[in-house]
């Protein structure tokens, strides 16, 4: 499958790359992050979100759910890094607990909407004529919508929770990953190894699962790697506007909306989770950008 | 070392013993190696070899066009009518650009400002330089497209470039070139791009010109039967060295080099018909890692022991100079030393 | 005409886009799980009740007939009537909307006015101090959850140092001029009401800005790479060689050509300004169509929202129609085919 050479770029420079050592992919990886200080501070801030999703209840020092009502509202202190809440829950437990839902639902978006794109994508690539042309169309009619707006509509009409608000912003990213897929599927069925595939009479969908699926699929991760900062923070805005999780859940974006009330004399309730929100988006974002600073070829080898 | 041919006549463009690096993740790419060309006023010199071989990392190198930072000059000097450019800072560079030292590049698709009308953009080049009005400038303008062979230049500078064909985009680049009068022209593969009915009447063009103004040319292709036609003498280049040297004629009629000798059996107009062409095998080394000695050692039919250890350095008499060990007088280049 | 041909289809996309979103908003308000004559009529209602506000909303004709009706009013002009305020949905929006849109264009001002020259600098100084500072800064803007921002500034200007008023459009104590366009800038101006104009830009200052520091980072980002391309395309190459003045270079051989795919982006950045709006809008109580989708989202007033999401669309699509024909007129080798 190495003869590739799909027409995006992105996708050529993944597909022609040659295998190489570890050692010198790693020396290769540190030599580009060396120039782009701001991609290595991307990546330990993704680990460290890692490591508060994973290790939450081990880092946590209280239960984050645990009421407190003799410590109620108290500023940061060494007792409670981040203070904390109205009914005395700590804060800082809270923040570390809220990675799951806020990155968890993030990613959940990512993957439905990617997973449900590549499929109508590439259906829509193989089979061609009129039912393509139909799912296109409508795809250009969702795209020329503005994406946030609707999703908002629909997280209302759903009702109002962390998985209504989940799909609904997945489903308004669907045609965008439609698109992607469904030009890798057409660049790739003019390659000479599913025409050939074609002539000993392998099956549409045997091709498409074997010959394009494959190899669509390198340059749709890296677009949803590169969305992954923005939709975390669309999951936080839909909990904030009170369309996501709910307040008793912990959730970064749940959790400025609950602090607000407070913002004026308690500024540590709505500032923490919040700081949350803004670096985990940071983190996305400068690793994205330096995954696409490392594909471009124009970049490369320099 | 040598200079030259031309000394007497003072120098246009005098580059001396240039070697120039571009620092890259696996090593430097030693994409010049004590590369010498003097050009002498009113006189065209050309420069040919494969693509990637460093002629025009040369000229950029020269005239301070390579981006900055992106690479090192490790020795060697360049003077251009008698002024240093490697000491120039940008606004120095800038007033000598254009003035002084024009450059016409290759691929002519792009080469022109696409939302920008030929008009601004020749009269841009023209004020930058030239204490003149706009109208004076348009004059200035209309006069040199209508030199260059381009009916109705008045409706012509009104247009944009890609309302043009690929000759006269060229024709308009080579005027925007001339339009200051400098001293020097770079033609950078002026004719690459273009059909082969264009490419003579282009070549013509800046040859007319340059002669009838005394203008100096460097002209760079990778065809010798293109710079044959034109040039007073020639530099064959070969992965960053020069190889070869002399009047045009000579180094055409009596090649010396083994790498020159090949490049001109590779010739379709100087071979018998019905005879094969050849190819010289192999490929341009890498600069990243080259060969030891000779570059072209590991291609030569001729290479020895010699060839394999240790590079030879241009020499010979002055009307042809030649760095081979199987051609008499070569001593070992002085940059070759200190590496492996 | 080239722009015809280019045009038209266009025309034809808007017209299916506008009855795509007529059919996803009157599915969505057939879908909800509630009953919204049971909301209306509250828990406690009669079965008789229910019925007469069922009938009153048209709810119990079968569904295709209830769209034709939908469709129709939404030709009127009709957007239903808000089950909050009791008043026309598209009332409404009129009352609400100048706020929205003055916001909205003092931010994108901003915006371009700090992105791109911030962009054009990265991409000039690439890889130094410059560059990575507008890098940082750009980073920051796009992955700033504006409603925190918003609260944070306000915590900063408005309660700690109290420099800056934190909501709402005018000074409680100053009566807010006759409405003649609905843009208080501009009203208070024909009115020559100097000082409810110096306390309308007052009340832009913080969230405008707000708005505008996460458009100005997709902005920045978008200026440095299209910046890039050219910089290195074989036309700066002839200009650098032919001794023009750096400046020169930047402004007039460069910028141009890159702003002309930055046009496009911009359409596109118009949608994440209206999000940002919605956010800012909540968190400054400023009077415009994000506030009053928000509370209406709070009570489920289901005309009121999908009249905002009609228009929020028709909106978008026009104005990105308008975007292209922009990029076109920009665009020689389009404009004199």
């Amino acid at each position: 499958m190495s003869a590739v050479m799909p027409t995006d770029p992105v996708a050529a420079t993944a597909a022609t790359r040659r295998p190489k050592p570890l050692s010198e992919r790693l020396r290769y990886l540190w030599y580009l992050s060396r120039r782009s200080p701001l991609t290595l501070l991307g990546v330990a801030i993704i680990l460290m979100v890692l490591v508060m999703i994973v290790a939450a209840p081990w880092i946590a020092p209280y239960n984050p759910d645990k009421v407190s009502l003799t410590s109620r509202l108290l500023p940061p202190s060494a007792a409670h890094w981040f203070g904390t809440d109205e009914v005395g829950r700590d804060l800082f437990s809270r923040v570390i607990y809220g990675a799951r839902a806020s990155c968890g639902a993030a990613f959940m978006i990512v993957l439905i909407s990617t997973a449900a794109g590549v499929l109508i994508g590439c259906f829509s690539g193989v089979v061609g004529g009129r039912v393509d042309t139909a799912i296109m169309r409508l795809m250009d009619v969702v795209l020329a919508l503005p994406a946030l707006v609707l999703a908002m509509a629909l997280a209302a009409a759903l009702g109002p929770s962390l998985f209504n608000s989940m799909l609904a912003v997945a489903i308004v990213r669907i045609p965008a990953y439609v698109r992607l897929a469904r030009g890798q599927t057409l660049s790739l069925r003019e390659q000479v190894f599913v025409k050939a595939a074609r002539t000993y009479g392998a099956s549409p969908f045997y091709i498409l699962r074997w010959h394009i699926l494959p190899n669509a699929m390198s340059p749709i991760i890296v677009q949803a790697t590169l969305d992954l900062g923005g939709v975390v923070l669309i999951a936080a805005a839909l909990s904030f506007i009170g369309l996501g999780a709910q307040p008793p859940t912990a959730e970064w974006g749940a959790l400025v909306s609950s602090g607000r009330s407070y913002m004026l004399d308690q500024w540590w309730y709505a500032t923490f989770p919040g700081l949350a929100i803004l670096i985990t988006a940071m983190g996305c974002n400068l690793v994205g950008d330096g995954i696409r600073d490392m594909l471009d070829p124009r970049l490369r080898g320099r | 070392m040598m200079t030259g041919l031309s000394l007497e006549r003072g120098h246009a463009l005098a580059i001396h013993n240039l070697s120039l690096e571009f620092p890259t993740f696996s090593g430097a790419i030693k994409a010049l190696d004590n590369v010498s060309i003097d050009v002498g006023k009113a006189e065209i010199v050309g420069i040919v070899g494969e693509s990637g071989c460093g002629k025009s990392v040369t000229t950029m190198a020269a005239t301070g066009l390579l981006p900055k930072g992106r690479y090192d000059i490790t020795s060697g000097s360049v003077s251009l009518f008698g002024r240093n450019t490697l000491a120039m800072d940008d606004g120095e560079l800038q007033d000598v650009r254009g003035k002084v030292v024009s450059t016409i590049f290759q691929e002519p698709m792009n080469a022109l400002n696409p939302t920008i009308r030929i008009g601004k953009q020749l009269t841009d080049v023209i004020m930058r330089h030239e204490e003149t009005s706009l109208p004076d400038a348009r004059r200035i303008a209309r006069d040199i497209l209508a030199d260059m062979l381009i009916g109705e230049p008045e409706r012509v500078m009104n247009l944009y470039p890609f309302e043009l064909s690929g000759g006269m985009r060229q024709r308009v680049l080579i005027a925007m070139a001339f339009s200051c009068k400098p001293g020097l022209i770079i033609a950078d593969e002026p004719t690459t791009a273009l059909d082969v009915t264009v490419q003579a009447v282009i070549l013509r063009l800046i040859q007319n010109r340059a002669r009838r103004t005394g203008t100096s040319v460097v002209f760079i292709s990778h065809n010798v039967a293109v710079v044959s036609q034109l040039c007073d003498r020639l530099y064959v280049m070969y992965a960053g060295r020069i190889v070869e040297h002399g009047a045009t004629r000579t180094v055409l009629e009596a090649p010396q080099h083994p790498y020159t000798q090949a490049l001109l059996r590779c010739l379709p107009e100087r071979v018998a018909p019905k005879q094969e062409l050849e190819a010289i095998p192999g490929a341009v080394p890498s600069l990243l890692h080259p060969p030891a000695g000779c570059y072209f050692q590991p291609r030569c039919k001729e290479a020895v022991d010699l060839c394999r250890s240790r590079s030879p350095r241009l020499a010979g008499a002055e009307g042809q100079q030649v760095a081979c060990w199987r051609r008499g007088v070569a001593s070992e280049t002085s940059g070759q030393e200190g590496r492996q | 005409m080239a722009i015809t041909r280019i045009i038209f289809p266009r025309l034809i996309l808007l017209l299916f886009v506008v009855l795509g979103v007529a059919i996803i908003t009157f599915t969505i308000s057939h879908l909800i799980p509630g009953d919204p004559a049971r909301m209306i009529a509250g828990d406690r209602a009669s079965a008789e009740t229910l019925e007469n506000v069922r009938r009153n909303l048209g709810l119990d004709r079968p569904v295709v007939e209830q769209f034709t009706i939908y469709i129709g009013n939404l030709l009127q002009g009709d957007l239903g009537t808000s089950l909050r305020t009791n008043r026309p949905v598209a009332a409404d929006i009129r009352t609400f909307l100048p706020a929205t849109l003055e916001l909205g264009t003092v931010a994108l001002f901003i915006a371009l006015c700090l992105g791109v020259p911030l962009g054009v600098l990265s991409a000039v100084y690439k890889d130094g101090p410059i560059d990575q500072i507008a890098r940082t800064v750009s980073v920051c803007g796009i992955s700033m959850p504006v409603f925190w921002f918003g609260l944070i500034l306000i915590y900063v200007f408005y309660a700690h140092f109290q420099i800056l008023p934190g909501s709402g459009r005018l000074a409680m104590g100053i009566v807010p001029p006759e409405r003649i366009t609905g843009f208080l800038l501009i009203d208070t101006l024909l009115q020559g009401r100097f000082d409810a104009f110096c306390s309308a830009v007052y009340h832009l200052i913080l969230p405008g800005f707000v708005l505008a520091f996460a458009n100005m980072g997709v902005i920045t980002r978008q200026i440095r790479a299209s910046m890039l391309d050219v910089l290195q395309e074989d036309y700066i190459r002839t200009a650098r060689a032919s001794g023009l003045r750096k400046g020169v270079i930047i402004f007039n051989y460069a910028l141009r050509n890159a702003l002309i795919p930055s046009i496009t982006l911009l359409g596109l950045a118009l949608g994440d300004l209206l999000y940002g709006a919605v956010l800012t809008e909540t968190i400054f109580a400023w009077p415009g169509m994000g506030t009053y989708v928000v509370t209406s989202i709070q009570t489920l007033d289901f005309p009121a929202i999908m009249g905002f999401t009609i228009v929020a669309s028709i909106g978008y699509v026009l104005i990105n129609l308008l975007v292209d024909l922009a990029y076109m007129l920009a665009d020689p080798q389009i404009r004199e085919v």
